[in-house]
């Protein structure tokens, strides 16, 4: 593993302390922020994240240097302007971030500090998930170590450019990974998503122009600014930028994660890397990106693990970390799972998600206690129509909610009908 | 309003006000405010909401609308030792039903009660970001993976011993 | 004006609105629920799906919500789409989901906006098969019941209870199915305006408690267009009554005044109408008691007493404009006085000249709310005039405004208008004693004593005007203070000064007026804006009269035979030795009254009036509006309006007595109905002559018919006295209006605003109705203005402006070491006098306090202090921060009259018992 292949991972040794300030520079850290800071203008350093094509690793996928592009060009001592590092991580079978704060928090740092600059905010804020004790505990030595040896403060490298970094530990809600829920959230108010427009770039914390971005995103930004858009796009094997954090969780021999060049096809990383099934269970389907992403089936593993790719396969990259499910599992107790997981998670703001989702959860119950009845496949089917396009519900949670069940009905619809015909789980105690 | 006397130790309450003084606006330090009172009593009383409320400049009904909007923050008394099992996903798909099955009869308890002597509550939590080493828990703050019964057994022993 | 397409149907609106707004005005039906239109957009029901398309070659279009979308240039949308038809069909029965199917026993059934919208959708059939979630209501205090389970999550309380009128103990707690609306723990609801909750829900959780106690369903109760009588606002309402009771009172929206909400004082003071204190025959006094006796023999009496000497009239600043004018009828302009001291009328009086003569505007309460700077000036209006203090409350929030136009974020968005505006400040300025409850809203609260008030007041003005009069021995303190307030206010567009009667000072109330003058040279838009205590003190004001301590001159020298006074309480005007002194010195005094207040066992002869809800007559605003209510209940004989039983005791009088009375006296025998009062009034006092235009006379008719007062669906007309006798009974009439007093007769949208007897349309059976009733939403009404204004903006504006006289510049208060100066502490439930006959808001009333510095050296639980006229007073003391040194403010009416202040007292601290310090 070097740099040059695993920018984000090289310095990260598995069940060893991250590096402090010393070792980060000596492995090529800081050289990204001494150089934006010293020689880049901000407009500068958003052309390169332009050009690297770096997409958002938050699930959305929208395009970096495009989203800082909206933020009000003022100097960061004119108007107040908020980073923030989207640490929240709650998405089912999402394990990626957790892996860059504990292994390597200063490169976070560092991102923050060339991302805050580029867009030329002097606040920063990290949003962490409550439950990330080791990664708050790693964070807060590496602010503080920062913030004393200069990296964070007034007047950063003499260049009259002033950032610190707050680290803010939210109390458990998947909702604040939303960004607009986040910002709400960091006002110390009750968390539920906000209306765009106005887009959080002009009218996010407090009322300031804020920036969020996902926590891997942040962390490749040295490495483009060391490297150079081009080197970035050449790591990527399809029409996207850099390397990506892949993981598989499931009946897999060696669930983990791994980086590697984004649009690895979906095989390689669960065959190659996974170590394919566990003996005794094969593949049955997959959630390519997190709990909000639609099934993929076996057909679709050739697909190139890549923003577009996987959309034209029928699903979302999301945030790249697949959850298999084997054969000896019910799909519909999965997806009764995960409709559980959204049905509590609804921020209850919009009447479709905060009443929709716990009739799903409910129907999918009595599948699988053998109460259903076949009506109930019409009133799942109604309910993945009317969640699942967004617009029709406030915020995104509930069409992302509705992605599993979608695809899970067409696929499974054998596995529902016998729910319906064999009063109950076929499966049930055979895992 | 009325005012509220103050029970929470001065320590404490100097905490506070430090934290809503970093924030733009006090309430910013809402949810900060209620895990440091979390932090010393393992939940947060009415009283201490009250409080809290007073210090941020907030109505409690304001407060407790955050306090109840979390799944962190703890309204009702738990037990010396907080067990909170992963009941997302990839747990469920590596059977964590089973596990719950197990700690229910070891402990003797339902997921969100605590066992009769005060030493455990057992809690189920979304996904802890463990997936690969699923089914995880996490036990106050240490998060534990691969869990079997003779590992959760073994952390029950220990949990018990410590005070 | 942009044009759009709706369902194939052109259709054109104005360009800053949303789409929901722009389909209702266009009269279709597109539910929705947490749109508010005062409230704004934020998109949390889901209920106003419709489809929009992109462009003529768009068929799929795409569904959005119309409440979040600006409507633009030749946008096409449909409501009929079968997808967005389906969609708010789904919305409804997800609410329906946990809603209990109780509204047969539901206080809100059919006056529900959800039952409304459930119809409108076509959602039927339930298919929800699992347990519904409950919930524990709370006790929340005497004015409403809660009863979460019918909750569907529209999150319209919260934001009208907290954003919209700055309440903070109602809260949003839980979260997904399971978010409750309530408070931490059981508990009173504290802000004023809580009330509005009951029509602010959608459905019913929050509901009328009062009401509930004698419940009965809308379309079963009688209701009237009628005015507040608890303050000097003037908000509108209807009353609603059956069985000849009144049940309840709600808002009447007048897109000027009061708009959506009422306070609680409004809402919940009408108790006092069916109380055991109304007075129901008239009474003579004989041996020392108060004895039923018909009519007839009541005026034989009052014959008799002419013979005992002059008759003298006082009148009132809570009685109706015909009430008081029939008096002055009466006993002549000489012999009648306001009911007021001198200190307050001289308070009323300059407060309706100074605004006759403001050459700038007379804001009404909805100007108010987009004033961009404000001044409030030694009154604390949060209980004085609450309707008000919620106007500026809004005012507060102009700044947001101009900061979302600027981000191009429509006003009607309403999270994101919040957000914008977080930072910015609004520029309300409060000088008053004591904290406000409108303190929150302000920028910056200065405290000052009435004298030190009105001295910044003129510093300000001086500030702004040089040739205004400086004042002398300002501190350098209070020099920097005036000259930010200043500056605030003359860079403002629409800068506002509020100021008035609460402390009795005429100099604060000139302060005030100098300042809106100075500002209005520059600005024509500089708003005066005065508060007067009664709901016709301002009438009151413009009739004018002798003082009561003319009275009293006069009664000392033996130079009253009788008395009669009109709806007044004098225990309210004069100290307890007057009041001795008075009954005394007056041979025979005739009360004419609803309600036995304190003198009734003193009065040789007492006539039971009607309440402002059982006939028709005219109050004047303190912004100079007049306006009419109307009766919702016909009174069991002898019970009538106040000004008719001035006019049977002009009848009743011998001919002897003409002599006594004034020569060219308006012979008020002969008028028939209200018409003919409000005629003479017109001619006999000028000013008044536009008041005849309040509402539309007796014999209007509308498509040749009375105005129904009840509605079609009214129930029971023939067997609600069944059980007395089962003969048809004929309708009760009455000749002073144009309503017939059952459900025969005309009712249309477009009806005169002042005959509207409530809200309903096709379709629309809750409040939610008002938008059938509206030219545009949160416009003006489809039957015009509702009452007449009589003070013109703008006064003399091409002439000469009227030069104040000069200003008396109180010296600056000093504290005194021996004594304290007694300030009013005017309460929003307790200080006035109607509300409290009210149940419901007696039991909101605190008990009477003295608040003290906390900074003093008092450490008593308790205090006697020693009111001249009064003897030693022990209150229980309340340390309140930052009041300035030297005084205490003391319950306005709950020990002493609010005119008898201020006044300086000696103050002992007292050692309660049980109290062990
Ligand atoms: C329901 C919901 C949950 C989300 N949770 C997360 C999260 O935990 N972490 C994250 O980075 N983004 C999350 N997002 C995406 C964020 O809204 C946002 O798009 C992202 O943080 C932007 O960062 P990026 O542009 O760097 O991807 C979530 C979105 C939704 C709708
Ligand atoms: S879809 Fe609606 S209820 Fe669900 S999380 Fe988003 S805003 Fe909240
Ligand atoms: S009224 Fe439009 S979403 Fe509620």
């Amino acid at each position: 593993m070097t740099a040059a292949t695993h920018p984000l991972t090289a310095m990260i040794t598995p069940a060893a302390p991250p590096p402090d300030c010393a070792a980060y520079e000596q492995a090529g850290g800081w050289q990204a922020a001494r150089k934006a800071l010293k020689i880049l203008a901000p407009a500068e350093v958003i052309d390169m994240v332009t050009r690297s094509k770096l997409r958002g690793r938050g699930g959305a996928g929208f395009a970096t240097g495009q989203k800082w592009s909206f933020v009000p060009k003022n100097a960061a001592s004119e108007r107040r302007k908020y980073l923030v590092a989207n640490a929240d991580e709650m998405e089912p079978g999402t394990f990626k971030d957790r892996w860059l704060l504990e292994g390597n928090p200063l490169q976070l740092v560092e991102g923050m500090i060339l991302a805050a600059y580029a867009i030329q905010a002097g606040h920063g804020i990290v949003f962490l998930r409550g439950e990330y004790h080791l990664p708050r505990k790693r964070l807060t030595d590496a602010i503080e170590e920062a913030r004393q040896k200069g990296w964070l403060g007034e007047n950063i490298l003499g260049s009259g450019f002033s950032f610190d970094i707050h680290l803010h530990s939210s109390a458990g809600r998947y909702i604040c990974g939303e960004e607009t829920a986040l910002i709400t959230a960091l006002e110390g108010k009750r968390a539920t998503p906000r209306s765009k427009p106005p887009f959080p770039q002009f009218s996010g914390l407090w009322g300031a122009s804020t920036v969020v971005n996902n926590v891997e995103t942040l962390c490749n930004l040295p490495h483009i600014v060391t490297n150079g858009p081009e080197w970035f796009l050449s790591l990527g094997m399809g029409a996207d930028g850099g390397t990506k954090l892949y993981g598989v969780s499931g009946r897999v021999r060696r669930p983990g994660a791994w980086e590697l060049p984004i649009g690895t096809p979906l095989r390689q990383i669960i065959e190659d890397h996974a170590g394919g099934m566990l003996p005794g269970y094969s593949l049955r389907a997959l959630l390519p990106g997190g709990a909000s992403t639609a099934f993929l089936d076996e057909s679709a593993l050739d697909v190139a693990m890549d923003y577009g790719s996987v959309e034209k396969a029928g699903s979302r990259l999301g945030t790249g970390t697949a959850i298999i499910l084997d054969d000896r599992t019910c799909p519909i107790g999965m997806i009764l799972n995960l409709e559980h997981f959204f049905a509590q998670e609804s921020c209850g703001w919009c009447t479709p998600c905060r009443d929709g989702l716990p009739w799903v959860e409910r129907l999918l119950g009595a599948l699988e206690e053998g109460t259903g009845e076949s009506e109930d496949l019409e009133e799942l089917a109604r309910h993945a129509r009317m969640l699942g396009t967004p617009g029709r519900t406030f915020c995104a949670h509930a069409p992302g909610a509705m992605a599993p069940l979608a695809s899970g009905l067409k696929l499974f619809a054998d596995d529902f009908s016998a729910h319906i015909s064999q009063r109950g789980c076929p499966l049930r105690h055979a895992a | 309003m009325l005012t509220v006397e103050y029970t929470l130790p001065a320590e404490l309450r100097a905490d506070i006000l430090a934290l809503a003084q970093e924030e733009l606006h006090p309430q910013g330090a809402s949810v900060a405010a209620l895990q440091l009172v979390q932090s010393h009593f393992r939940w947060i009383s009415s009283q201490h909401l009250q409080e809290v409320a007073q210090l941020l400049d907030m109505s409690p009904d304001a407060l407790d609308g955050i306090a109840t909007y979390f799944n962190l923050l703890f309204r009702q008394p738990v037990g010396r030792h907080v067990i909170m099992l992963c009941d997302s996903v990839s747990c469920w798909l590596m059977g964590r039903d089973r596990l719950c099955a197990h700690l229910r009869q070891t402990l003797g308890i339902h997921p969100g009660e605590t066992t009769p002597d005060g030493a455990i509550t057992l809690l189920p939590t979304v996904c802890l970001g463990h997936c690969d080493h699923a089914p995880a828990l996490l036990a106050d703050e240490t998060l534990h993976g691969d869990l079997d019964t003779d590992a959760l057994d073994r952390l029950i022993g220990s949990l018990r011993e410590t005070p | 004006m942009v044009t759009f397409q709706l369902d194939g149907l052109q259709c054109s609106t104005r360009a800053d609105i949303n789409l929901l707004q722009a389909c209702l005005e266009a009269g279709a039906n597109l539910p929705y629920f947490c749109w508010h239109p005062e409230l704004g957009s934020v998109g949390a029901c889901r209920q106003c799906a419709i489809k929009q398309f992109s462009g003529p070659d768009d068929k799929t279009g795409r569904i959005v919500m119309a409440c979040m979308t600006p409507v633009t240039e030749g946008t096409r949308v449909s409501i009929d789409d079968a997808e967005a038809k389906e969609f708010r069909e789904g919305v409804i029965e997800w609410m329906m989901v946990n809603h209990p199917h109780d509204c047969p026993v539901c206080p809100e059934g059919g006056e529900c906006h959800l039952q409304d919208m459930t119809v409108m959708t076509g959602h039927n059939t339930r298919r929800y098969r699992f347990t519904k979630r409950t919930h524990r209501n709370q006790d929340l205090g005497p004015f409403l019941n809660h009863e979460m389970n019918r909750c569907i999550a529209c999150y319209r309380c919260v934001r009208f209870y907290k954003d919209y009128a700055g309440g903070e103990d109602l809260a949003v707690l839980g979260a997904h199915d399971n978010v409750y609306f309530g408070r931490s723990e059981d508990g009173t609801l504290e802000n004023a305006f809580s009330g509005n909750l009951a029509e602010i829900c959608p459905t019913g959780v929050f509901t009328d408690k009062p009401f509930s106690e004698t419940y009965t369903r809308k379309w079963d109760m009688r209701g009237a267009p009628s005015v507040c009588v608890h303050c000097g606002v003037g908000c509108n309402t209807f009353v609603n009554a059956r069985d000849e009771k009144v049940r309840r009172l709600l808002n009447r929206y007048n897109d000027e005044v009061n708009r959506y909400a009422l306070c609680d004082r409004g809402r919940f003071g009408h108790g006092f109408v069916n109380a055991p204190s109304r007075l129901h025959t008239p009474l003579c006094l004989s041996e020392e008691q108060p004895t039923p006796v018909p009519t007839q023999s009541a005026m034989a009496q009052f014959a008799r007493m002419v013979a005992s000497g002059p008759i003298v009239g006082i009148a009132s600043s809570r009685a109706s404009l015909e009430a008081c004018f029939s008096l002055q009828c009466l006993v002549g302009r000489e012999q009648f006085s306001t009911g007021q001291t001198q200190q307050e009328q001289t308070c009323a009086e300059l407060a309706y000249t100074l605004l006759r003569d403001h050459p700038g505007s007379i804001p009404t309460l909805h100007d108010m709310e987009s004033a961009d700077a404000v001044l409030v000036l030694g009154e604390d209006v949060s209980a004085t005039a609450p309707r008000l203090a919620l106007a500026l409350r809004q005012a507060g929030r102009q700044n947001s405004f101009l900061a979302a136009d600027a981000a191009k974020v429509p006003r009607w968005m309403d999270a994101a208008v919040r957000t914008i505006g977080s930072e910015t400040l609004s520029s309300l300025f409060i000088v008053t004693p004591a904290p406000t409850d409108l303190d929150k809203s302000a920028e910056e609260t200065f405290r000052a004593v009435p004298d030190n008030a009105a001295r910044l007041g003129f510093a300000i003005a001086h500030q702004l005007d040089p040739t205004a009069p400086a004042v002398p021995d300002l501190t350098p303190f209070e020099a920097e203070q005036a000259n930010r307030i200043a500056t605030a206010l003359g860079a403002a567009k629409k800068p506002l000064i509020v100021s008035g009667m609460q402390y009795g000072s005429p100099a604060l109330i000139q302060a005030a007026a100098r300042i809106a003058r100075s500002l209005a040279q520059n600005t024509p838009d500089a708003g005066l804006s005065l508060v007067m205590p009664d709901c016709n003190s301002m009438g009151m004001a413009m009739m004018g009269g002798l003082p009561l301590e003319t009275v009293m001159m006069r009664a000392r020298a033996g130079a009253i035979g009788t008395l009669i006074i009109v709806e007044n309480d004098l225990t309210r005007h004069l100290d307890p030795p007057e009041i001795v002194e008075l009954l005394e010195a007056v041979p025979n005094i005739v009360l004419i009254d609803h309600t036995a207040t304190a003198l009734w066992q003193n009065a040789n002869l007492v006539l039971p009036a009607a309440a402002f809800t059982e006939y028709a007559g005219t109050l004047i605003s303190q912004e100079g509006r007049a306006q009419r209510f109307f009766p919702a209940v016909f009174p069991l004989s002898p019970i009538q309006a106040s000004w008719r039983w001035v006019q049977e005791l002009a009848r009743a009088l011998p001919p002897s007595a003409e002599p006594q009375l004034a020569p060219h006296r308006t012979d008020i025998t002969a008028w028939q109905n209200l018409d003919d009062v409000l005629a003479a009034l017109g001619t006999e006092i000028p000013i008044f002559a536009g008041i005849i235009k309040a509402a539309p006379d007796a014999a209007y008719r509308l498509n040749g018919q009375k105005l129904r007062s009840q509605t079609y669906r009214a129930s029971g007309r023939t067997v609600i006295r069944s059980y007395i006798s089962v003969r048809d009974q004929p309708p009760p009439t009455n000749p002073d209006t144009p309503f017939s007093s059952s459900m025969e007769g005309a009712y249309q949208p477009d009806m005169p605003a002042a005959l509207v007897p409530s809200f309903h349309a096709p379709a629309w059976n809750s409040v939610q109705a008002l938008n059938r009733f509206q030219q545009e939403i949160g416009g003006p009404l489809r039957g015009g203005e509702a009452g007449i204004r009589l003070l013109a903006n703008h006064a003399l504006k091409n002439g000469q402006t009227e030069q104040l006289p000069a200003p008396d510049i109180p010296p600056p208060f000093t504290p005194q070491s021996d004594t304290v100066l007694l300030l009013p502490d005017v309460r929003l439930f307790g200080s006035e006098e109607l509300s409290m006959l009210s149940p419901p808001v007696v039991a909101r009333a605190p008990p009477a306090n003295l608040r003290l510095p906390a900074h003093g050296t008092a450490t008593a639980s308790h205090i006697t202090f020693h009111l001249e006229g009064y003897g030693p007073q022990t209150l229980p003391v309340q340390l309140v921060a930052d009041l300035p040194d030297g005084i205490a403010l003391c319950p306005a009416h709950m020990v002493a009259p609010a005119f008898s202040f201020p006044r300086l007292a000696r103050l002992t601290a007292t050692r309660a018992e049980g109290d062990g310090s």
